[in-house]
């Protein structure tokens, strides 16, 4: 499998806070990837460091092409950020949300996306009208996804899906997102607190603490190994 | 709070400005004088704005109106609406006679009383929305005012000039043995209540009551979790600088000798913001350069006093109608850009620089 | 005498509408900049002025005919908006609310002080828009619809109105820039996310709203004289509009402005009669105010607003 994008010593700020102190993981295509670790790790900086929503310095290759400049550059690249709290235009309706997200494509299929997207999410089809704020919690995750998927990316990265949801709706989502992996081979990077499912549900995993890479390897291997669990993953 | 030696040097600073404003008339010209008596004055309701704006966070763009209600007070009390060129049989039901000095106490209280009964209807309405409540208030208030014109003389307005009760428009002024004219009388009469003004806003703000400004300010549901109530503060706040206003306004109808609805137009009360911003919001110490700003500002911008530093071909531009009033607009935009907290903000970046230094310097 | 009454309110409320609809554009453009940058943009006005000169200068000082001249004056507002975003609001749009409005206070005075320097104060002269469209088509000034008066010119100005604000409806609802001109308003940093530049979005906004701005000048010049001061006094009653309508809605804004219109028309028609007679032409405008620290103290959101929930 080839690398799809490589991160080489990366740094990132907050200002005067540096919060990344020098990451470095990869992610081949057709992966899903698990970014784990504690609150303040460093988990949505690296996210963000990719989308080119905060200051960073250091490499970021896509595709072996550098990826710079800000959200719209990275959009245009092929990323598809789905960040933490969703991020769903809870003025807009369902599909024009799903119009948004197809935005950066020049091409005159969007409606035939749609409909591709809605078989993964029957029940927007009927809803397509309805206002996003109005959604349920999950249902609002669901539009998030649905709408990273409008834009065919190379690359999507997942902040936190977890936070707020129920966890029958968590295991939902994390079907869904196997199930894309598994049929359109979509290459996924998802940041996760909880380590249990985001380790069901990928094939490698990076722990990160304090800004750095502190542990890597495949899921199997740190889900099995009882002492790793104990200190890096809490449970 | 603020380290001792700060607050002795804030005592010292203050003092030396008392001696300063009290020798300057003996350095400069009668007309100079009278110019810096018009700064106490603004500085007067730049203090008062601050207290509502700067540390309750309520945006104002009417304190003119307040300006208005202490100003049309003083005149009331002083002339008891006296014969008006249009109003020449009025007999105002409020008679005359108050001694110029006396009207601006019982103008600070009027003012203050409308300013409380603004406040309350004012709680409802935050930011942008209270922001246009007020600014209707104000461009309203000359039309309403026009229209009662038994009690305020009525476009015409009320004159106060060569009353018995305004002191020293007639003759020189006789005080401790000494002779003033007009201007020099003004001056004095102005800063002196600008500096009790500004001790007292200064006490009224390092107490319990400015904390709990403050705390409105910053965050309102955090000041109600801390027990602190939103509605006395609120509108104590409006109060007090409403008071403030007032006794402005009092000042500024003795100073102008007369006043009339135009006498407070909604520039005014304009102007009075761009004061406070530019003088430093929740500070003190700047707001003697907003007055500054706002009295002298529109004169340099006419080539005023800077006449001679500028080339002739710049001053004629400028001279021409609209200049001045491009140039007041830019350097307005342009400190805002460079000087987003006002003067008083430079002070206090300055005065942190100096502490962070301090504070190293010892710790080496 | 009761056919007399009925033509005469008639009259009145198209005369109504027609200034409403003068308000509504003024009040939706304040709308569009509060929407999207959270600014009142206290200069609007002024900025309209300075696009009703424009258009006079090119007809009256370098012969323009009338409608190339309205058309250029709309290009230049609409590159006059995206300047003034990205050049004046850009650098302090994140910060302390007081610091914009006194930037938008300054330039106001900037721009009026502007208008008087290079044209002089002096009252001018304006078309009306109309007058070479009736020429062509032979439309009278005055058009009698059952024994009602009704002025073209008016029926003129309100669908100008009504159409600039379907126009920018059907800009918002079915394109993809209205799309992301409305994503950027409300969520800023996710319309990054999908690839939206959005501060380009916000410059446009500003951009349409100084093109609003100018089509209600060149509507209102021609019947109340060209000068410096042309748009203070509307600017309040597009204030007044845009609160009755509720200041974030586009709708409310038009709304507003078409029911202010109507209503200090009907009081300047009822005040022929005994219970209205304390209205005088003067206290148009201090009516106006009072309808908006009303609507402030009994419904902030107006009409159409979303209620801000705020429950300490």
């Amino acid at each position: 499998m080839r690398t799809l994008i490589e991160l080489d010593r990366v740094e990132a700020r907050y200002g005067p806070v540096q919060a990344l102190h020098g990451v470095s993981l990869t992610v081949r295509e057709g992966e899903v990837v698990a970014v784990l670790g504690a609150n303040g790790a460093g988990k949505t900086t690296t996210l963000r460091a990719i989308s080119g929503t905060v200051a960073r310095s250091g490499t970021i290759e896509l595709e072996g092409k550098a990826l710079r400049g800000g959200p719209d550059a990275a959009a245009k690249a092929g990323v598809a950020h789905v960040p933490e709290g969703r991020g769903t235009f809870v003025d807009l309706t369902v599909n024009e949300n799903l119009r948004l997200g197809a935005y950066t494509r020049r091409d005159r299929k969007v409606k035939e996306d749609i409909e591709r997207v809605s078989e993964y999410f029957p029940w927007m089809v009927e809803r397509g009208g309805q206002r996003a704020g109005t959604l349920s919690g999950g249902e609002q995750q669901m539009l998030a996804l649905a709408r990273a998927l409008m834009s065919r990316p190379r690359l999507l990265l997942l902040d936190e899906p977890s936070l707020g949801l129920a966890p029958l709706i968590v295991k939902e989502f994390f079907r869904t997102v196997r199930e894309l992996n598994e049929k359109e081979g979509l290459t996924v990077l998802v940041v996760e607190q909880d380590a249990r499912i985001a380790l069901a549900s990928s094939s490698r995993a990076y722990v990160l603490e304090v800004g750095q890479v502190a542990l890597t390897g495949t899921s199997d291997e740190l889900r099995g190994n009882e002492s790793i669990r104990r200190s890096y993953l809490g449970y | 709070m603020k380290p001792r030696a700060t607050r002795l040097v804030g005592f010292v600073a203050f003092a030396a400005f008392a001696v300063f404003v009290a020798v300057l008339p003996a350095f400069v010209t009668d007309f100079k004088a009278q110019q810096y008596a018009y700064i106490g004055i603004y500085l007067i309701a730049l203090l008062g704005l601050n207290i509502l704006t700067g540390y309750t966070g309520q945006i104002s763009l009417g304190h003119g109106a307040f300006m208005a209600v202490g100003g049309y007070t003083t005149a009331i009390l002083m002339a008891g609406n006296a014969p008006s060129i249009a109003c020449s049989s009025c007999d105002g039901p409020i008679g005359g006679g108050v001694k110029d000095i006396w009207t601006i106490p019982i103008a600070a209280l009027v003012a203050g009383l409308v300013g409380l009964a603004f406040g309350l209807p004012a709680l409802r309405l935050s930011g942008l929305y209270l922001a246009l409540a007020t600014f209707a208030m104000a461009v309203a208030l000359p039309p309403f005012v026009k229209r009662f014109e038994e009690f305020t003389g009525g476009g015409s307005g009320i004159n106060l000039f060569g009353l018995p009760e305004h002191t020293g428009s007639l003759t020189n002024v006789e005080i401790f043995g000494r002779s003033l004219t007009f201007n020099d009388w003004l001056y004095y009469l102005a800063w002196s209540f600008a500096l009790v003004a500004f001790a007292g806003a200064w006490l009224i703000l390092r107490g319990r009551t400015g904390r709990a400004f403050r705390a409105v300010r910053d965050s309102e549901t955090a000041a109600v979790s801390s027990g602190v109530s939103l509605a006395r503060y609120k509108t104590l706040a409006y109060g007090v600088s409403a008071a403030y206003a007032g006794v402005a306004g009092g000042l500024f109808a003795i100073a102008n000798t007369f006043v009339n609805p135009d006498t407070f137009p909604i520039a005014l009360s304009i102007f009075l913001l761009i004061g406070v911003v530019v003088g430093g919001l929740g500070g003190l110490s700047g707001l003697v350069f907003g007055a500054i700003f706002i009295y002298f500002l529109p004169l340099w911008a006419q080539g005023e006093d800077l006449g001679s530093l500028l080339p002739n071909r710049v001053i004629e531009e400028t001279q021409k109608p609209g200049g001045p009033a491009i140039v007041y607009g830019v350097v307005l935009i342009l400190l805002m850009f460079v000087i987003p907290n006002g003067v008083g903000g430079l002070f206090r970046r300055a005065g942190q620089l100096i502490a962070a230094r301090r504070y190293s310097r010892s710790a080496k | 005498m009761l056919a007399a009454a009925f033509a005469d309110f008639m009259q009145q409320i198209v005369a109504g509408l027609a200034s409403g609809g003068i308000y509504a554009l003024l009040a939706l453009a304040l709308v569009i900049i509060h929407r999207s940058t959270g600014v009142i943009n206290f200069a609007q006005g002024e900025m309209a002025t300075l696009s009703t000169y424009i258009a006079w200068t090119l007809i009256a000082n370098h012969g323009w005919p009338y409608w190339p001249a309205f058309v250029a004056t709309l290009g230049l507002s609409f590159l006059g908006g995206v300047a003034t975003h990205r050049i004046v609001i850009r650098p302090v749009e994140r910060g302390n609310v007081l610091r914009i409005v006194i930037v938008t206070i300054g330039l106001l005075i900037a721009i009026n002080g502007f208008v008087v320097w290079q044209w002089s104060g002096e009252p001018q002269q304006l078309d009306s828009p109309f007058t070479s469209i009736f020429e062509a088509l032979d439309i009278p000034d005055i058009v009698d619809v059952g024994g009602v008066a009704i002025s073209m010119k008016d029926v003129g100005t309100i669908a100008v109105a009504i159409g600039m604000v379907v126009l920018l409806w059907g800009l918002f609802q079915f394109t993809k820039v209205g799309l992301a001109l409305r994503a950027s308003a409300v969520n800023p940093e996710e319309a990054r996310l999908v690839g939206v530049r959005v501060t380009w979005m916000l410059a446009l906004g500003w951009g349409l709203a100084a093109t609003l701005g100018a089509v209600a000048g060149m509507l209102t010049a021609p019947t109340v004289g060209l000068d410096p001061n042309l748009m203070q006094a509307l600017l309040i009653y597009a204030f007044a509009a845009a609160v009755l309508g509720g200041i974030d809605s586009p709708l409310g804004a038009v709304v507003g402005g078409l029911l202010l219109g109507v209503m200090l028309n009907m009081l300047s028609y009822l005040s022929q009669y005994r219970l209205f007679d304390w209205f005088t032409e003067e206290l148009r405008l201090p009516t106006a105010l009072v309808i908006i620290l009303v609507v402030l103290l009994v419904r902030p959101a107006g009409l159409f607003g979303h209620p801000e929930v705020k429950r300490v």
